[in-house]
């Protein structure tokens, strides 16, 4: 089936720093994304027309154009064009803040129009601030509806990271080719079983994240 | 009994529709104002004006002498008048506790320890201490307007005002929420309620006001409103809750 290969030399642990470096990249790229989300989509739902359309603009252009396409332009074009030097790891990190930055304040602006004005206007009634209305009113509610649905952005970034080795980036997808190649001879029937180890390595990165959003349901549920 | 909230030729605009007009009202410290007239005729602004959810056009609104709208600059004033609204907003992802607590808390910096027994004490009052752990969504609707009535009693407002407060309840419900009103009538605070309860109405009220497209057509004492309304429009609006008449 293959799945000797895996173990053979420093392939699990080849495989295991693969996964590292998609995960250095996704998660940096989703923390950035939540930062910045939340700053632009309060941004949004202030409903100034300007900051809207241009909102509007940008998450167009994010959900139009392929991450690979996007991956291109930054690493490829836009160094040619400027003469500099960014690195492909720093260009997938660019990109996919772009992307999660986009998605996330899209998010963000929905969890804030969902809160019924009233719950602002019961805060100002009974004596609270502007800041402490959205510090223990009003964010508190917004984190709680944005968990589940940020989770699925999180993960969806940490899978599109399998496209970071189209610009050179050896992440787990490009070592397990590497390896498949490696044993070609010997094993030709690595492919499935280094797939499938990919498959679980996927599977074991994403699957906490989502136990953690499932607990946080539950616990803000009650 | 002395004066405690004055509304002096108050005007209210809905882009141009005149919600309000040249609203004058002087309420004495302990009076309870029952507010009446039909839909869309500006009983809720009339409210929402006095606390400042709503800036006002003209006019002014003031509590024992101070300005609360147009609201100078500190918001104290608005801490004074405590409301009720009819869909209780409570907090959802807080404990009843922790609802009733927090504006205490954060915004007269008032002692925990000191605060929650008088929050516990007056839930006790209202038949819900036990809940204090509960979340809003595991209450009734009658049950959650009385911990809204709490965590309004809690910032010892001057005023009270009840902005339809049993109109979202079910009918089996609504007794439980009046009784607590009333309860707060006996200690004679001072409150402007609204409401289509006319029996209630009857029952609680120092004063009737009724309101119609924006002014105050009638101010008179319950037994005299509600046997012989003085105005054709009164009398009209009473006659709609009456059947077979």
């Amino acid at each position: 089936m293959g799945f000797e290969v895996i173990f053979k030399g420093k392939n699990l642990i080849r495989l295991l720093a693969g996964l590292g470096v998609a995960m250095k990249i996704s998660l940096i790229s989703v923390a950035i994304s939540i930062a910045a989300g939340l700053l632009l989509g309060m941004l949004m739902s202030m409903k100034k027309p300007v900051i809207g359309a241009l909102m509007r603009v940008y998450l167009e252009i994010v959900r139009i154009k392929p991450q690979m396409v996007l991956l291109f332009i930054v690493f490829f074009g836009f160094t040619k064009m400027t003469g500099s030097n960014i690195s492909a790891e720093a260009s997938s990190i660019i990109v996919f803040s772009f992307w999660g930055t986009a998605e996330m304040a899209d998010l963000v602006r929905g969890c804030f129009i969902s809160i019924p004005v009233i719950q602002y206007e019961s805060s100002k009634a009974l004596g609270l601030s502007r800041l402490q209305t959205y510090v223990y009113v009003i964010i508190p509610q917004i984190v709680r509806r944005l968990i589940p649905l940020s989770i699925n952005l999180i993960t969806r970034m940490i899978k599109t990271t399998s496209l970071i080795m189209m610009i050179g980036i050896v992440e787990v997808l490009k070592v397990g080719q590497q390896i498949i190649e490696a044993n070609r001879k010997s094993a030709p029937n690595a492919a499935f079983g280094v797939f499938a180890a990919i498959f679980l390595l996927y599977f074991l990165a994403c699957w906490p994240i989502s136990c953690f959003s499932k607990y946080l349901e539950k616990k803000w549920a009650n | 009994m002395s004066e405690i909230l004055k509304i002096e030729h108050l005007h209210k605009k809905f882009e141009d529709f005149e919600v309000l007009s040249d609203i004058n009202l002087s309420i004495k410290k302990g009076e309870t104002i029952v507010i009446v007239g039909p839909s869309g005729c500006g009983k809720s602004t009339l409210l929402r004006c006095i606390n400042g959810l709503e800036d006002i056009d003209e006019g002014e609104v003031s509590l024992e002498g101070e300005a609360v709208n147009p609201a100078p600059k500190n918001a104290a004033g608005r801490r004074k008048i405590g409301m009720v609204f009819q869909s209780y907003e409570l907090f959802p992802h807080k404990t009843i506790l922790e609802n009733v607590l927090l504006a205490p808390m954060k915004v007269q910096k008032r002692d925990r320890k000191e605060a929650t027994e008088e929050a516990l004490s007056l839930l006790d009052r209202v038949g819900l201490a036990s809940r204090k752990d509960s979340y809003p969504r595991q209450l009734s609707g009658g049950q959650k307007q009385r911990v809204a009535i709490v965590r309004a009693l809690m910032m010892h407002p001057e005023v009270l005002l009840f902005d339809e407060v049993t109109a979202a309840l079910d009918p089996e419900m609504v007794r439980e929420v009046l009784d607590v009103i009333l309860d707060l009538a006996k200690q004679k605070r001072t409150m402007l309620i609204v409401t289509h309860e006319m029996s209630f109405a009857k029952a609680i009220a120092d004063r009737v006001l009724f309101l119609d497209g924006g002014t105050i057509v009638e101010d008179s004492d319950p037994n005299a409103f509600f046997e012989a309304p003085k105005t054709e429009r009164a009398k009209k609006f009473l006659q709609t809750f009456e059947f077979g008449s």
